[in-house]
Formats: structure tokens, C-alpha cells, sequence
């Protein structure tokens, strides 16, 4: 991601957080715990947050108040149907869930189509740790420090042909291992689609990490869709297959309510859920509301995706 | 009818006992609601609002069905002493339904509480959201029932008293399919409780039935029968 893109006001600069990170090293190898106090006082106050953060991965598009979600939030608290409509559900349900080995299928209006294997597809791209706001369509929301690579990277080496306008992802058909599956509550398997230039947007990007661990079967492992300015639905879990297309590709929620559900599912407090505000939010942790942002806080960088569009017809 | 099991009259402590069991999961779900929030503990997992919100509203429907299995319990058993139960139940699943919406106006939308909610968009919650109408209308129509329930209204309202009393019949039924039209797409536990409902209700009908059939003159063929 360009330097000039990000709310420069809220993000540590790269160099501050590597250069701490070399003088913490430092400091480390000298055992000198006294010197470090005063040393990061120096850089006060802009280092005091980014400090706790620091080790957690670059925020982005974070505000001030907000502050990661724990680990036990994170991973205990989600919707993913595939194990169940319980928020505790995945968790309960998908420990037994094996990832290994995973294949990940290239097809579609690509030069270079194939099946990888997990590894293999993602060792060329630089894993990166960044914390996102995520913004649930059913109006709570948390802030999660991600692991993954950016999805353009791996679009990129696929080598989209010139006809090539979408990009189409699903999610593995498997009852056996993926018990809510035998219910019929969405046309298996989910899918999930972005517009070729909202998946080659920087933020954009494949997950296999929460809190600089593997991600744990209930949030999508082995890979997942991470998409901050969107509602967390457009976060497909459990990728098997990724599919550039001319035409919009059909996604599970759209299918299953349309009047509720839209292709683009942007953050927009402006347009409300039929049976629900989406003007405000609660962040999970914490007791009062917060107001919702447009595109959930992330319009400086991806605004102009979608100028001219109604939004309001396009939800 | 013969009681069955001997229990003629009621067994001692059974009022107490159950005015305990009808408060217990009130007590219950707003201490861990309110602990869970405010003081750091982990009973209701990581929205203790949303899980308290729907407990509360869960409870109030089963209190509701309470109220109307009192009578198809009497002639099973024979059981009459139960009649006189039936208040307490009704009383108690108004008490839940009012902690439902204190729960959703305090804790959910936090009118009075949060800076970025005010009353008009509570007013279009009520209004615009069919789900959220027909639960206000279920609660609106339980307040005269509530108010009706002392001995000197029952006195004082008369024949009256029994037609108002009528609408235990509707506000379950409004309460289900609110619960239905709440919930995205997973409707299993919504259609228990819809399947549980209908049961009773069709108990009712059929009872009707029968004592509007008792009450016309028997016919010959029916007494040559007999």
C-alpha cells in the first residue's frame, strides 16, 4: 500500500515501528530495562499507543479509541453457518476440522490457472500482520489483528486476462466435515465476489493469521477473505476456489435475501439494514455505542471505488 | 374427573415454590448480563447484551405458554388447585417482557444512554420495523391484561373481564412470530416454539368445540347411544 493513501494521522509510520522495534531488540540484548523508559518517553505521545499495538501488527484506518478486541473475542464470537447460526457455534463445532492438506483452485479469465497447494500459493507473497476494523452487517463490530498477504498479490501472479472483471471465491462444499452444511439455511457452498479493482485494492487481503497465530478453524482456516470496509459477511472463510469472471458472481447472502442483502455489502450508516440502523454500532467489549463510519472508517483509501455509484441502490 | 396421582389439594410450599422457579432465570440473566458488562466476567460470551436480550424474550414466551397449559393440565390431572396459578405465570411473563424492553431501550439501543441515539430512532425502530411492531404490540396488549389482574378488577369488569382476557390467545401468537421474523435465516428454534403453540391452541379449539357441541340438545341417535 502507497504511504500516501493512509490516514497518516492514525497509523504508526512504518519507520517509527520498525526503528522501535530494532531499538526494543536492542535494548533487549543490553538487558537495560531502565534505560527503555525514559528512551520511549522521548517519542511520546504519538509511540504510547502504537507501542501496545506495535507487536500486534501496523494499525490501519484505526481511530482513537479504538483498541483490538482479545484474542478470546476474536476467536469465540463469529458467524460462520458452515458449523452452526450460533455465534459460539463455530467454535463449538469446528474443532475437529482438519486444514491440512488444503488446495486452493485458480480458474477462470486467468493466464495461469492451477490447483496450489496452501503453501505453495502464498510463499511468494511477504505475510504482513495489520489491525483492521471489522464491521459486522448485524451492527456489532470488533478491531482484530490480522495475518495474511494482500489478495492483489496473489491476483497478480494469477494473471488476470483483459476480460476479466470479478473476482469469485468459494468456500468448501464438505457436509461430512462441515456439519451446518445439512441444514439448508444458504445455497452451499457460500460464495463471495469483489469487483476486479476492489480485490486488487490494498486493503484487501488473504488471511491465514489472527494475533500473529495460525487462525483457528472457527475463523475461516485455512484462508480467508478480509475486506475492512465491508460488512464482515463479505469475508468468505475456508477458500477452496478462486474464480476471475466477466460477469457479478453470485454471492451466498444476495441468494438468500436479496431485499437484505446486496453484491457490494459496503459500511454505509447512511443506508439502513431493512429490520435494523446501521447508523451506530456496539463494539463488542464494550458497552456503549459507537457511531458507525463510512466505509467503515477506511473512505479515504477506497472512496473512489465507488464514485458516481448510488450507494443507496447499491447496497 | 379423578385426581390423579392423589394430589386433590395442592401440595404445600407449591405457591412459594413457584413464584422461586418463575423468578430464578430473571435473577439469573440479569446478573450475568449486568456482570458480564460491568464487571468483566464471561457468563453470556462476548455480547451479553444480544444473549440477555433474548433470554429474557425466550423466558417471556415460555411464561406465556405456562399461562395457557394451566387449564389443559386441570383436566388431564384434574389438578384445579393450578387455576389460581395461572395469575402469578401471567403476572411474571409481563415482568420478563418488561425486562425484554428495558433490555433493548437501555442496553441494545441505549436511548438516555448514548450520545448517537435519540428517541426518533427508537419512534423508527417501532414504526418501520415490522418485527419490532408486532413485539411493542404483543407488550402493549399484555399491559391492560396486567393491570386487569387484581380480584377487584376481575370483580369490578365482570363478564367484560373475560372477553379482555381473551387476547392471551393473540399476544403469544404475536410474540412467536416476532421472534420469527427476528432471527436471519436459521428458524428451527422460532418453529418449536411456533410447533408448541399450536398445540395448545388447537387443544382450545377442539375443547371449544366440544362444549358448544355438549351444550345443543343431544340428538336421538346420540342418546339411543349412550
Amino acid at each position: 500500500m502507497t504511504r500516501s493513501a493512509l490516514p497518516s494521522s492514525e497509523i504508526t509510520p512504518e519507520s517509527v515501528y520498525l526503528d522501535r522495534r530494532r531499538f526494543l531488540a536492542a535494548a533487549g540484548v543490553l538487558g537495560a530495562g531502565l534505560v527503555v523508559a525514559p528512551a520511549l518517553g522521548a517519542c511520546a505521545p504519538a509511540a504510547a499507543d502504537a507501542s501496545q499495538q506495535g507487536s500486534l501488527g501496523t494499525p490501519y484506518g484505526l481511530q482513537p479509541y479504538d483498541k483490538p478486541n482479545s484474542y478470546e473475542d476474536v476467536t469465540s464470537y463469529n458467524n460462520f453457518y458452515e458449523f452452526g447460526t450460533g455465534k459460539e457455534d463455530p467454535k463449538a463445532n469446528a474443532q475437529q476440522f482438519t486444514t491440512k492438506p488444503w488446495t486452493v483452485k485458480v480458474e477462470g479469465l486467468v493466464s495461469k490457472p492451477g490447483d496450489y497447494q496452501l503453501e505453495d500459493f502464498l510463499k511468494p507473497s511477504k505475510m504482513e500482520d495489520r489491525i483492521y476494523r471489522m464491521r459486522c452487517v448485524e451492527a456489532w463490530s470488533m478491531v482484530i489483528p490480522w495475518r495474511g498477504v494482500p489478495l492483489a498479490d496473489v491476483i497478480r501472479r494469477a494473471g488476470p486476462t483483459s476480460a476479466a472483471k470479478y473476482v469469485e471465491f468459494t468456500t468448501l462444499y464438505d457436509p461430512k466435515r462441515m456439519p451446518g452444511q445439512g441444514m439448508r439455511y444458504l445455497d452451499w457452498p457460500y460464495n463471495e465476489g469483489l469487483r476486479l479493482d476492489e480485490a486488487m485494492h490494498p486493503l484487501a487481503m488473504l488471511v491465514t493469521g489472527v494475533y500473529g497465530r495460525d487462525l483457528p478453524n472457527q475463523n475461516g482456516a485455512p484462508l480467508r477473505l478480509v475486506v475492512p470496509w465491508k460488512y464482515g459477511f463479505k469475508g468468505i472463510k475456508s477458500i477452496v476456489r478462486i474464480r476471475l469472471t466477466s460477469a457479478m458472481p453470485k454471492t451466498a447472502w444476495s441468494e438468500a435475501i436479496p431485499s437484505e442483502y446486496g453484491f457490494y455489502a459496503n459500511v454505509n450508516p447512511e443506508v439502513d439494514h431493512p429490520r435494523w440502523s446501521q447508523a451506530t454500532e456496539r463494539r463488542i467489549g464494550q458497552f456503549r455505542r459507537i457511531p458507525t463510519l463510512m466505509f467503515n472508517g477506511y473512505a479515504d483509501q477506497v472512496a473512489s471505488l465507488y464514485s458516481g455509484m448510488d450507494l443507496r441502490r447499491n447496497y | 374427573m379423578a385426581p390423579v396421582g392423589g394430589i386433590a389439594r395442592q401440595p404445600r410450599g407449591f405457591g412459594v415454590l413457584l413464584v422461586l422457579a418463575a423468578l430464578a432465570p430473571a435473577v439469573v440473566v440479569v446478573y450475568a448480563m449486568l456482570s458480564d458488562l460491568f464487571m468483566g466476567s464471561n457468563w453470556l460470551g462476548a455480547d451479553p447484551v444480544k444473549s440477555g436480550e433474548h433470554l429474557l424474550g425466550e423466558w417471556t414466551l415460555r411464561l406465556l405458554f405456562g399461562t395457557l397449559l394451566i387449564t389443559p393440565l386441570r383436566r388431564v390431572t384434574g389438578w384445579n388447585w393450578l387455576a389460581k396459578h395461572r395469575r402469578t405465570l401471567g403476572l411474571f411473563a409481563f415482568a420478563y417482557v418488561s425486562l425484554h424492553l428495558l433490555t433493548w431501550t437501555l442496553l441494545d439501543v441505549q436511548i438516555g444512554i448514548s450520545e448517537y441515539v435519540g428517541w426518533a430512532d427508537i419512534k423508527k425502530d417501532i414504526l418501520k420495523r415490522p418485527f419490532i411492531t408486532i413485539g411493542m404490540l404483543a407488550f402493549l396488549l399484555m399491559v391492560p391484561l396486567a393491570v386487569t389482574s387484581t380480584k377487584k378488577m376481575i370483580a369490578r369488569l365482570g363478564k367484560n373481564w373475560r372477553k379482555l382476557h381473551r387476547l392471551v390467545y393473540v399476544i403469544p401468537v404475536l410474540g412467536v412470530v416476532h421472534y420469527w421474523m427476528a432471527v436471519k435465516l436459521d428458524i428451527t428454534e422460532p418453529a418449536i416454539y411456533a410447533l408448541f403453540l399450536a398445540g395448545l391452541l388447537y387443544w382450545r379449539a377442539r375443547q371449544a368445540r366440544i362444549t358448544r357441541a355438549a351444550a345443543t340438545v343431544p340428538s336421538p341417535a346420540e342418546t339411543v347411544a349412550a
